[in-house]
């Protein structure tokens, strides 16, 4: 009986790790382009996964503006190498290597979330691959002296304290409720937005995003019943925290960040839960030509952070076509780039985020449809 | 602070920590009747569940045609029609749930004990000629073609495989469950309409406060479970200690090779094992979606480890031990996020099963399916 244990036990442990990997089909390479340029750009992101949602405008505002400068440069096209992390921190670093393998890529836009990012930067330090993210928002990232970094919107440390700003300038909310899902981003954005907001935080909690039932965490918020409810955390979560809190009579304002702006993600999925919800987020719809192209390739609207990796992609494209031949090169000319882009004029500080402070945009959940009402500066 | 939450949220935290807790009994009972009977941790159990939260919410949005949303409000239906999509969602749960833990125990296991049959030849030789057919093509009609070619030969080979009649090593078993639970996740993730998404499940039951219990607000849906949950252990353990074929389930238990001495059918009682346990864990996935309104392909991995811990902590094998189990299990995860925070939920749940390991290896009500006890 004891040897069965010990077998159980192993059985149970390699089951797992099994579990824990599985499904990682690290590289894919499923893009449309051509496949004979000799030059191409890499992009880290989740392509499946829990919030493969938010991955699709990534790679659709890399793949519009990598088509547009093939149609406009036929003789020196760029590819555009997709890489699928599923947002894990886990899946990072071997993506991370198979970009690298890859000699003919030049630049990686993205990693599309914190924690791959935080995961996976210290191998393209070492490699010298520049990296320019359009999403990654952690407020730390900056701060880990990586040369290759490089990030074209405000990253949490503006968002949370806007986000602050407007809960406790607009809102004028009593009290107010924190929730976390313990993740690079979400805790990076609750916890600056606690720190903003003060005295005002009644109640605080952690939910583990993995856990189909948060009663902890809505019993808490049930005790302490602040007017104004924020979580950090993906749209996935914020369903089911949204529905649950609704459901046990939470009557409370919810607030969410970037990670939850997602209309099939969120607002069609929570329905009646998600009404009246307000989001923040550093993205903007950009401009009016963008849009209509969008429109005219993906026949929808452009979605959350489709013209940050638009202009993300532009960042490279237009370094290649100045004439980088090579990853120094890039990485070079990533350091002295100042160009317009549809979201804000272009150009990186030392510490690898973009110069022009960002404004933060204020979303609403009205009648099922996730509409901006106001700016945060 | 928190440490005086508990106090003021204790009751709410007790409502929903028993229905959860429920949920993880119902399951638990899958993983303790199969270990019962056979010795075997079916760990493709997860899966069953999975593939029946699945069932119905196709039978509510295929069958009844139920939209997810009404004019941007939930579905909701009353009456006798409410009535009757609960139970028939409740029968084709407990009915997908029951037919895939049997399909798993004849493709997975019982060629590995070495009592393999036509049936599960076939299906495995189609199977494995499907996996095969990947390699050269990925349009799914042709797949089939080339599947169905394949599986002739390969099931006489199959069966040739099966016929010698030897029980396999201990750990073919779990690398067997292992590897079905694996396929079969990833099949629905691979195969469903949208690949690896949350799939929101109609809500058709408004969830009205029916009573205040010591301030705790209890709703119509926890007592749906509630009340399904014993009702549905209960004939369980009624089938168990009353019947004929419940009698030769402890028989079994007891010793296999005696039983069928005397005249046991032991694989019909493997059979019906599977069902029972199936069909258990698709009554606790009807629930699951009644609560919690979701669904998602790996959604039985996390709750299928609870639930297999419910079972240890209770008593592997044991009928009572999976109720009290998940009971223990689910409350001490509330109680214990409460007290240290949401993030400790895991950690807590599993160090509970190490306490009560230590203290009573064999878990709280011990190891006994095989015994009156059951």
């Amino acid at each position: 009986m004891k040897k069965f244990w010990k077998l159980a036990a192993t059985a149970a442990a390699a089951s797992l790790i099994v579990a824990a990997c599985g499904g990682s089909d690290s590289a894919s390479d499923t893009t449309s382009a051509p496949k004979d340029c000799a030059v191409s750009l890499g992009l880290q992101f989740p392509e499946t996964g829990d919030a493969a949602n938010l991955g699709a405008p990534m790679l659709k505002g890399a793949q519009l503006a990598v088509d547009e400068y093939n149609a406009a440069n036929p003789d020196a096209c760029v590819t555009l190498k997709t890489f699928d992390t599923q947002g894990d921190p886990a899946k990072a670093p071997g993506v991370a290597a198979a970009v690298i393998a890859d000699k003919s890529i030049l630049g990686l836009i993205g990693p599309g979330f914190s924690g791959e990012s935080k995961a996976a930067l210290p191998a393209y330090e070492a490699a010298g691959l520049g990296t320019v993210t359009g999403s990654a928002t952690n407020a730390e990232l900056q701060l880990n002296g990586w040369k290759v970094f490089h990030r074209i919107l405000g990253n949490d440390s503006v968002q949370g304290p806007a986000i602050a700003k407007y809960i406790v300038e607009t809102l004028k909310p009593a009290s107010v409720g924190i929730i976390d899902d313990a993740s690079e981003y979400g805790k990076g954005l609750a916890d600056t937005v606690k720190k903003a907001v003060g005295a005002g935080v009644k109640a605080s909690d952690s939910i583990d995003p993995k856990a189909a039932d948060f009663s902890a965490a809505v019993s808490k918020m049930k005790d302490a019943n602040p007017a104004v409810i924020f979580y950090g955390g993906y749209y996935g979560e914020a369903v089911k925290l949204s529905k649950q809190l609704r459901d046990a009579g939470v009557k409370a304002t919810l607030v969410f960040g970037d990670g939850v702006k997602d209309q099939a993600g969120y607002a069609d999925a929570a329905g009646p839960a998600a009404e009246g919800a307000i989001i923040a987020c550093p993205c903007k719809d950009g401009s009016a030509d963008f849009i209509s192209a969008w429109q005219a390739k993906y026949k929808e609207v452009p979605g959350t952070y489709g013209a940050e990796y638009y202009d993300a992609a532009n960042v490279f494209l237009n370094i290649i076509k100045a004439g980088a031949k090579d990853r120094a090169a890039v990485q070079a000319a990533l350091g002295t780039y100042d160009a317009a882009g549809i979201t804000k004029q272009i150009k990186f500080g030392a510490n690898g985020d973009a110069t022009e402070a960002a404004t933060v945009y204020i979303y609403k959940v009205t009648g099922g449809k996730i509409t901006y009402v106001a700016d945060v500066k | 602070m928190s440490n005086w939450l508990i106090y003021r949220t204790f009751w709410d935290l007790t409502v929903s920590g028993l229905v959860l807790g429920l949920i993880y009994a119902l399951v638990a009972l899958g993983y303790t009747m199969v270990y019962g009977v056979l010795r075997l941790i079916n760990f493709a159990h997860s899966e069953v569940f999975m593939v029946g939260t699945f069932g119905v919410l196709v039978s509510l949005t295929k069958v009844f045609g139920i939209p997810l949303f009404e004019g941007g409000q939930y579905p909701f239906r009353t009456g006798f029609v409410l009535v009757g999509i609960l139970l028939a969602s409740l029968l084709i749960g407990m009915f997908v749930s029951g037919v895939g833990a049997i399909a798993i125990e004849r493709i997975a296991y019982r060629p590995l004990r070495g009592a393999g049959d036509v049936y599960g030849a076939v299906a495995l030789a189609f199977i494995t000629g499907l996996i095969l057919s990947f390699i050269f093509s990925s349009d799914i009609g042709l797949n089939l073609i080339i599947a169905a070619v394949v599986a002739g030969p390969l099931s006489i080979l199959y069966l040739r495989i099966f016929k010698r009649g030897r029980q396999a090593p201990r750990l073919a078993f779990l690398i067997s469950a292992i590897g079905v639970s694996m396929a079969l996740a990833e099949a629905v993730a691979i195969w469903g309409p949208d690949e690896r998404v949350v799939y929101q499940t109609p809500r058709i039951l408004e969830k009205k406060v029916l009573f205040t219990f010591f301030g705790a607000h209890v709703r119509i849906d926890y007592v749906i479970v509630a009340v399904g949950a014993v009702l549905m252990m209960t004939s369980l353990l009624l089938f168990v200690n009353r019947t004929r074929l419940g009698r030769g389930i402890r028989a079994v238990a007891q010793d296999a090779e005696t039983s069928r001495i005397l005249g046991v059918n032991v694989d019909l009682v493997i059979l019906v094992t599977f069902l029972l346990g199936g069909a258990m864990a698709g009554g606790a996935a009807m629930m699951f979606t009644l609560v919690y309104d979701q669904t998602r392909f790996n959604i039985g991995f996390l709750l299928g480890v609870k639930s297999f811990t419910a079972a240890v902590l209770g008593g592997i094998g044991n009928i009572r031990g999976a109720l009290l189990g998940g009971v223990v299990l689910g409350l001490a995860e509330n109680y214990g996020s409460a007290v240290f925070g949401g993030q400790w939920k895991d950690v807590i749940a599993f160090i509970v099963l190490l306490v009560v390991l230590m203290f009573r290896p064999t878990g709280i009500l011990g190891e006994s399916l095989a015994k009156a006890r059951v």
